[in-house]
C-alpha cells in the first residue's frame, strides 16, 4: 500500500521540478537581459540616433521604424481578422466552408516567418515593386498576424451571451445593427487584445522585416522607406558583433515593450471573462 | 373582440425533433392569453414563432400559418425587423443591454430612425410610466440598466420593448425569478397595459395565469391541449390532463 | 434593407475567405519562384544529395534536411520533458490560482523575440559547451537546448488544455476506485488527453522547423554531414536566409526551392495536427 504513495510523492516532486526549471528560464533570460541592459538605457539612448553603425548613440529611428511597422500591419490585418471572426461566428453554422477556412487560418498560423519573408519580398518587394519598404513589411506581417487576431477576436465574439442578440433582434434590429450595437461592443476588449497580440508578433518579427522592409538605418519618411526595427538591429548588433553594450540596451527595450504589451493583453482578457462569467 | 393573431396548422421542427404539432388558436385583440404547460411542453417555442424569433436557428422547420391582422408572417418578403417592431418580445430573464437605463429604451426606436430628442426623451418617460417604473428611477436614467434590480430590470425590459410601440407584447414568463413583491407589480403593469395591447403570457405559474389571464392555452408535449376563458380552464377544464396540471397532480 | 443586409454578408465572406487567398498566394509565388529548379534538377537530385555549391551550379539540400532534422528531434527532447511536467504539475496538482498565475507566465516565454533567444544562446551557451565539452559553441546542441525553450510555451499550453479538457468525473471515478493521483494521471487522465498533446507536440515540431532567427545565430551552419551533437549544422531556414541577399538566377531559384520543401513540410505537420485533433474530438 505504501508504494502508490511513494511514487505520488516522487512524481509530484519531479513535475515541481520541471515546472520550476521552466519558470527559473523565463525571469532568467529578462534579468539577464535587463541587468546588462538597463545600465545603457536613458532618455539619451531612447531619442536620439544611432552613431558609426550603431557603435555609439541611440535607437531613435529604430523605435520610430518599429512603431510604424506594427502600426501599418494592424491598420491591414485588424479589418480582415475581425470581418473573418465575425463571418465564422456570426453568419455561419459549422459546415464545409467553415473548416476549410479554420484549416487555412490554422495553417497560416503554423508557416515559417522566413516563408511569409520569401513571399512578401517577390510579391511586394519585386513583383509589385514597392521595393524594401514599410509598405511591403506591414503587408507581409500583417498577413503573419491575422490568424492571431481571427481566433482571439472569434473567442472574444463567443463569448458575448446570446441573450444579448435575442434581444436586439426582438426590438426590431437587423443582424448587422445587432452585431455592430451589441455583439462587437462587448466583445471589444477581447478584440483589443488579440490586435496588442498582433502588436507583439510584429515587434518580435525579424526575418520578414529584413526580407521585405530591409534595415536602412535612417527615420523614415515615407510608406515607401525601407525601416529598421528594434529586433532587426538588435539582430545586426549582435551577429556582427558591432557593440554588446548597445545589443543589450535594445534587447531591454525590446523585453520592456513585449512585457507591457502582454501583461496589458492579459489584464483586458481577464476583465472580458469576468465580465460574462 | 376580432382576433389579432390566427394560428392555422402550425407545426415547428427542430432538426427532426417534432416541438410544435398542428397548432389552431386565435388571439383577440386587447387581451391576456396565458400559456401554461410543463417544462418542455413548446410553450417558449410557440412563443418565439409569433416574432419568428426561432428563425436565428437555421435547422428550424416550420409550416402552417400565422395571420397577424390577416397578414401572413411567415410570407416570403416579409421584413423580419419591421415584424418584430409590430410584436415586442420580454424574456424570462431580465436582459438590460449593457448601457445605461435611457439607452435601453430608445435603442429600438434609434434602430428604427428616430432621433429627435424631445421624441426619444417622451418615449422613455411615457413608457418607464406604462411599466410602473418611472418614479423609481426618474432621477438616475443615465446609470446603468444592469444596476437595477431584478424586478426593476424586468420592468425596465417590458418598457423598453413598449418604446417600439407594438401592436402584440410576448412575455416569456417574465416573472420566473422575481419576488412576489415584483410579480405583482408586473402584473398589476400587465393589467393597465392590456387595455392598448394584445398580450401572449407565458408562465409556469398557474396562479398568475388565473389572475391575469383573460383566456387559456393549456400545452403538452408539443400539443394543445385546451384553450379556454380562465374562469372556465380553472374550475371545470374539459381534459383530465389539464385538471391534473392545474390541480398540481403532475409536471 | 434587405439586400443591404446581404452586400454586407457577401462582404464578410470574401474577408472571411482572405486567409485561404494568402495561403493559396504564398503557395503559388513559392512555387513559380522554386519549381523550375527543382524540375532541372530532379526531385532525387535536389533532395538526396549532399552537395551545396552555387557557384558550381550544384544544388543538393540533404545536408540542410539532415541539420534540421537532428536539430528539431534535438529541440523535442529538451522540450517534452519540461513541457509536460509543467503541462501535469499545472493542471494536476496546482491550484487553480497558481495555474492561473503560471500559464500566462509560461506562455510569455513565446513572446521573447527569438533573435534574443539566439543571442542568449551566444553568451550563455557558447561559452559553457566551450569550457566543458570542447568545439566552439555552434552546434547541434546548442540550437536544440535554445529552441527547445522556444517551443515550450506551445507544448505547454496546449497540453495544459486538453488536460484540463478531461471531464472531472474520470478523475473523481478513478479517485473514488482508490487509485492515487498519479495512478490517475498515468492511467486515465494522459490517455484522454493524448491526442490534444500530440497535436500539441506536433505544432511545436512546426515552430522548430521553421525557425530561422534564433537558428542562424547559434547552429554554426556550416553545410556538413554532422558526425556529433558539437558539430555545426545549416538548417533549411538558415540556408534561405544567409544567402538570399546575394543570390540570383539559379541560386536563388534554388533558395525558393529550398522554401517549397518547408512549405510542404509545415503544411503536411499542419495537416496531422488537425487530423489528430479531430480525431480526438470524435471520440
Amino acid at each position: 500500500m505504501l508504494k502508490p504513495i511513494f511514487w505520488e510523492q516522487v512524481m509530484k516532486k519531479i513535475l515541481f521540478v520541471g515546472t520550476a526549471i521552466t519558470v527559473f528560464i523565463l525571469f532568467f533570460i529578462i534579468f539577464y537581459i535587463l541587468k546588462n541592459g538597463l545600465a545603457v538605457v536613458d532618455m539619451e539612448f531612447l531619442l536620439s540616433s544611432p552613431k558609426d553603425f550603431g557603435r555609439a548613440g541611440g535607437i531613435f529611428p529604430c523605435i520610430v521604424g518599429t512603431i510604424v511597422l506594427s502600426l501599418v500591419a494592424i491598420i491591414i490585418a485588424t479589418p480582415l481578422g475581425v470581418g473573418t471572426s465575425i463571418y465564422l461566428s456570426e453568419y455561419t453554422r459549422e459546415s464545409k466552408l467553415t473548416s476549410i477556412i479554420r484549416f487555412g487560418t490554422d495553417c497560416l498560423a503554423g508557416i515559417p516567418s522566413i516563408i511569409f519573408g520569401l513571399f512578401g519580398f517577390v510579391l511586394f518587394v519585386v513583383y509589385l515593386g514597392l521595393g524594401w519598404s514599410i509598405l511591403s513589411g506591414g503587408l507581409t506581417i500583417a498577413f503573419m498576424i491575422l490568424p492571431t487576431i481571427i481566433r482571439t477576436s472569434e473567442e472574444a465574439i463567443k463569448s458575448v451571451p446570446d441573450y444579448y442578440r435575442e434581444v436586439s433582434l426582438s426590438l426590431g434590429g437587423t443582424k448587422w445593427q445587432t452585431i455592430v450595437k451589441v455583439v462587437l461592443p462587448s466583445a471589444l476588449p477581447g478584440i483589443v487584445t488579440g490586435i496588442i497580440l498582433g502588436v507583439a508578433r510584429s515587434i518580435e518579427e525579424t526575418a520578414i522585416v529584413i526580407f521585405t522592409a530591409g534595415s536602412v538605418l535612417r527615420i523614415p519618411t515615407s510608406l515607401f522607406d525601407s525601416c529598421r526595427t528594434m529586433s532587426v538591429h538588435f539582430y545586426i548588433l549582435a551577429r556582427e558583433g558591432i557593440s554588446m553594450e548597445n545589443a543589450y540596451g535594445t534587447a531591454t527595450i525590446l523585453i520592456i515593450t513585449i512585457l507591457l504589451i502582454n501583461a496589458f493583453a492579459y489584464w483586458l482578457m481577464h476583465r472580458l471573462m469576468a465580465k460574462y462569467s | 373582440m376580432e382576433d389579432k393573431i390566427i394560428i392555422k396548422d402550425l407545426n415547428l421542427y427542430f432538426d427532426t425533433h417534432h416541438v410544435l404539432k398542428s397548432i389552431n388558436l386565435n388571439i383577440k385583440a386587447n387581451e391576456i392569453l396565458s400559456i401554461i404547460g410543463p417544462a418542455n411542453s413548446g410553450k417558449t417555442s410557440f412563443l418565439r414563432t409569433l416574432n419568428r424569433l426561432n428563425d436565428i436557428t437555421s435547422a428550424v422547420k416550420i409550416s402552417g400559418e400565422i395571420l397577424l391582422d390577416g397578414m401572413d408572417i411567415y410570407k416570403k418578403g416579409i421584413s423580419l425587423p419591421w415584424l418584430r417592431r409590430k410584436v415586442g418580445m420580454v424574456f424570462a430573464l431580465p436582459v438590460p443591454l449593457p448601457r445605461s437605463i435611457f439607452e435601453n429604451i430608445v435603442y429600438g426606436p434609434r434602430l428604427n430612425g428616430v432621433t429627435s430628442k424631445d421624441r426619444l426623451e417622451e418615449l422613455v418617460e411615457k413608457t418607464l410610466k406604462s411599466a410602473f417604473l418611472w418614479d423609481e428611477v426618474k432621477d438616475r436614467l443615465h446609470t446603468s440598466g444592469t444596476k437595477l434590480s431584478g424586478g426593476q430590470q424586468q420592468r425596465l425590459c417590458i418598457a423598453r420593448s413598449l418604446a417600439l410601440e407594438p401592436e402584440v407584447i410576448l412575455l416569456d414568463e417574465p416573472c420566473s425569478g422575481l419576488d412576489p413583491l415584483s410579480t405583482s407589480k408586473i402584473e398589476e403593469a400587465l393589467y393597465e397595459l392590456k387595455k392598448q395591447y394584445t398580450i401572449v403570457l407565458v408562465t409556469n405559474n398557474t396562479k398568475q395565469a388565473a389572475r391575469v389571464g383573460d383566456n387559456v392555452a393549456f400545452f403538452l408535449m408539443g400539443d394543445m391541449i385546451e384553450y379556454g376563458s380562465s374562469e372556465h380552464i380553472f374550475t371545470v377544464p374539459n381534459d383530465k390532463r389539464t385538471e391534473d396540471y392545474i390541480t398540481g397532480r403532475f409536471g | 434593407m434587405k439586400s443591404r443586409e446581404n452586400l454586407i454578408q457577401f462582404g464578410l465572406l470574401i474577408i472571411a475567405l482572405s486567409t485561404i487567398v494568402i495561403l493559396l498566394l504564398i503557395a503559388l509565388f513559392i512555387l513559380k519562384e522554386g519549381l523550375p529548379i527543382i524540375l532541372r534538377v530532379g526531385i532525387k537530385g535536389f533532395i538526396c544529395s549532399t552537395h551545396w555549391s552555387p557557384q558550381q551550379g550544384q544544388f543538393g539540400i540533404l545536408a540542410m534536411i539532415i541539420g534540421t532534422a537532428w536539430i528539431t528531434a534535438g529541440a523535442i527532447l529538451v522540450s517534452l520533458p519540461l513541457s509536460l511536467s509543467c503541462a501535469i504539475y499545472l493542471s494536476e496538482f496546482s491550484t487553480p490560482k497558481v495555474r492561473g498565475t503560471l500559464k500566462p507566465i509560461i506562455e510569455l516565454l513565446a513572446g521573447i523575440p527569438s533573435v534574443v533567444y539566439g543571442f542568449m544562446g551566444m553568451v550563455i551557451l557558447f561559452p559553457l559547451i566551450r569550457n566543458y565539452l570542447g568545439g566552439a559553441g555552434p552546434s547541434i546542441l546548442t540550437a536544440s537546448v535554445i529552441l527547445g525553450i522556444m517551443i515550450l510555451p506551445t507544448i505547454t499550453s496546449i497540453a495544459i488544455d486538453s488536460l484540463q479538457a478531461v471531464p472531472h468525473s474520470y478523475r473523481e471515478g478513478s479517485l473514488s476506485l482508490g487509485a492515487t493521483r498519479w495512478q490517475t494521471i498515468r492511467m486515465v487522465i494522459l490517455p484522454a488527453a493524448k491526442t490534444g498533446i500530440l497535436s500539441g507536440i506536433i505544432l511545436g515540431i512546426g515552430r522548430a522547423v521553421g525557425e530561422t532567427m534564433a537558428v542562424i545565430m547559434i547552429a554554426g551552419n556550416s553545410v556538413i554531414i554532422p558526425k556529433s551533437l558539437l558539430d555545426p549544422v545549416r538548417t533549411l531556414t538558415a540556408n534561405i536566409a544567409l544567402e538570399m541577399n546575394y543570390a540570383t538566377g539559379d541560386h536563388r531559384q534554388a533558395l525558393f526551392a529550398t522554401g517549397i520543401v518547408l512549405f510542404i513540410t509545415i503544411i503536411i505537420l499542419n495537416i496531422i495536427a488537425h487530423t489528430i485533433a479531430r480525431g480526438g474530438v470524435e471520440k
